[in-house]
């Protein structure tokens, strides 16, 4: 039993080979694409094995504290930012190697021409509650 | 009124009760849990005299509503009504069976976990899904599928003892800290185990488990960080929970039937007998290091008798058992940081201590390493 996060890159994950950005796909392209991913998050519910799935917006505001008795500090959004993470799935599943393959089957959803998009997932443990026996 | 635990207490009986009485599993369990929620209420102004018998009688009702309800109604109930007649209440002693089921080798072992919790636990969905951080109908999903994986199999007494240790081990050791004290319900479950089977290696599981839970007071600081045994106040030690531990750990091992969980249980006694950390007797930790080996010839274990040796016959001795193995095993940097601590390498055990706090698995650990680092860097400038 661990849970792991699939983490789904704008930017920032290797480039697949033939990589189409979405909005020169087709409507019916586009629509396939989203199916799939809600089709695949249902199955992952229906395992038992599905814990959360979100969206971010690309557009984000850095923001920190200011100082004594002033507002916080905001800035960016900083486009030239190398990493940016479009979303998350995550999932809680009974092995490392069951993770992999869904991750792998998480990034064979269609895209140009229906062909799976092999789009590089990044894949994260999280870090769990400390055992009790450790001696 | 009948306390949550007492209750919970009695679901894998009745659950036995309805199998014995024809009902299938799946169908036992589900009506089990209607009657639980509908105790909620029928109790709070009317409680029965005898709540396993109440419990059994609606539980019963909810199983033939299901059973109507069902295509084929007309043989079933007629069955089941004949069946009905001649069961008379069995003892808590049989829901041995249950658990046999529950960690049925056929599930994973998230599912076996799961299915144990509820079914012999008598948790309901809710709870397990918060205690395992997943939502709730993530859990019911895998409850629901692991009832349907074991359709079909009977209540059987001759099941897999070692799974079901196993699934119980799992609750110990891998439970987050909701609500339910998961802990505590894998205590209470082996414990009603070790009334249905003496096998040396249930009361092994047992005093194992009692003795870990004893140091659990003086396992994290007020503010929530991780304190490893060696700076433990001693004196929050559960002591009754140790002596449990200990008395059970030795009648078990007067049956000369040494497993697995009683030679990890001898190290614990083991410790749990130190007054302080200096009075660890590391030589015989060591014997049952190898013991275990023996045993499960896990990496892991011989990790754990490195950090033994090198308390038991110097720094550079447990150095030179760790040269043997795989520097990719959990935990490997930790002990190598604190043995060349303990070797006088300052330099190379602050280093090492960053290294494992990557490495780390859990947040509580990785904020210790973290901490013996800067530690050891501060203690330089």
């Amino acid at each position: 039993m661990a849970k792991y996060l699939m983490l789904k890159h704008y930017r920032g994950a290797p480039v697949p080979e033939g990589f189409v950005p979405m909005d020169q796909w087709t409507p019916e392209e586009i629509s396939a694409h989203m199916q799939y991913m809600s089709d695949f998050a249902a199955k992952l519910q229906e395992t038992g094995e599905f814990v959360d799935a979100q969206a971010l917006s690309p557009e984000g505001t850095f923001v920190a504290y200011g100082g004594e008795g002033k507002p916080p500090v905001t800035d960016g959004p900083f486009p030239e930012t190398k990493d940016l993470i479009a979303g998350w799935m995550a999932i809680d599943v009974d092995s490392y190697e069951r993770a992999v393959e869904l991750a792998g089957e998480l990034s064979a959803a269609p895209g140009k021409g229906g062909k799976p998009i092999h789009e590089w997932l990044e894949l994260r443990p999280f870090l769990e509650a400390p055992p009790t026996v450790t001696d | 009124m009948i306390t949550d635990e007492a209750l919970r207490e009695l679901v894998p009986a009745v659950i036995s009760v309805l199998c014995r009485r024809g009902a299938d599993f799946a169908a036992a369990e589900d009506a089990v849990q209607e009657a639980l929620v509908e105790s909620i209420t029928a109790w709070a102004n009317d409680p029965p005299r005898d709540p396993k018998g109440w419990l059994v009688t609606v539980a019963w009702r909810k199983f033939l509503d299901l059973v109507r309800s069902e295509a084929a109604r007309a043989r079933r109930e007629e069955r089941s009504e004949s069946l009905a007649e001649s069961g008379a209440v069995p003892a808590a002693e049989d829901s041995l069976e249950l658990y046999f089921l529950c960690a049925h080798p056929a599930l994973s072992p998230s599912s076996a976990v799961a299915l144990t919790l509820r079914a012999v636990g008598g948790l309901t969905t809710r709870q397990i899904a918060a205690a395992y951080l997943v939502p709730e109908a993530t859990m019911a999903q895998r409850i629901t599928r692991a009832k349907r994986s074991l359709a079909g199999k009977r209540l059987n007494r001759n099941g897999d003892l070692a799974s079901v240790l196993r699934v119980l081990y799992l609750v110990f050791n891998e439970g987050y800290s909701g609500d339910v004290d998961l802990a505590a319900e894998a205590i209470r479950l082996t414990r009603q185990l070790r009334v249905m089977s003496n096998h040396a290696e249930v009361a092994g599981l047992l005093a194992l488990m009692l003795l870990h839970h004893a140091r659990r007071p003086a396992r994290f600081a007020a503010d929530g960080s991780l304190v490893p045994l060696a700076d433990q106040d001693r004196s929050m030690w559960d002591t009754v929970a140790i002596a449990e531990g200990v008395e059970i750990l030795q009648t078990a091992l007067a049956r000369d039937d040494v497993g697995e969980f009683q030679a990890q249980a001898a190290i614990a006694a083991l410790h749990a007998d130190a007054l302080c950390v200096e009075e660890t007797d590391w030589t015989q930790i060591v014997d049952w290091y190898d013991e275990l080996a023996r045993i499960t010839d896990s990496p892991v274990v011989r990790l754990n008798r490195a950090v033994a040796v090198g308390e038991a016959d110097g720094p550079l001795a447990g150095l030179a058992e760790l040269a043997h193995l795989d520097e990719n095993l959990p935990r490997y940097f930790a002990v190598e940081a604190h043995l060349r601590e303990r070797a006088g390498e300052v330099d190379a055990a602050a280093a090492l201590y960053s290294r494992a706090a990557a490495a780390a698995t859990n947040t509580a650990e990785r904020d210790h390493l973290t901490l013996q680092a800067a530690r050891l860097n501060s203690s330089r400038s």
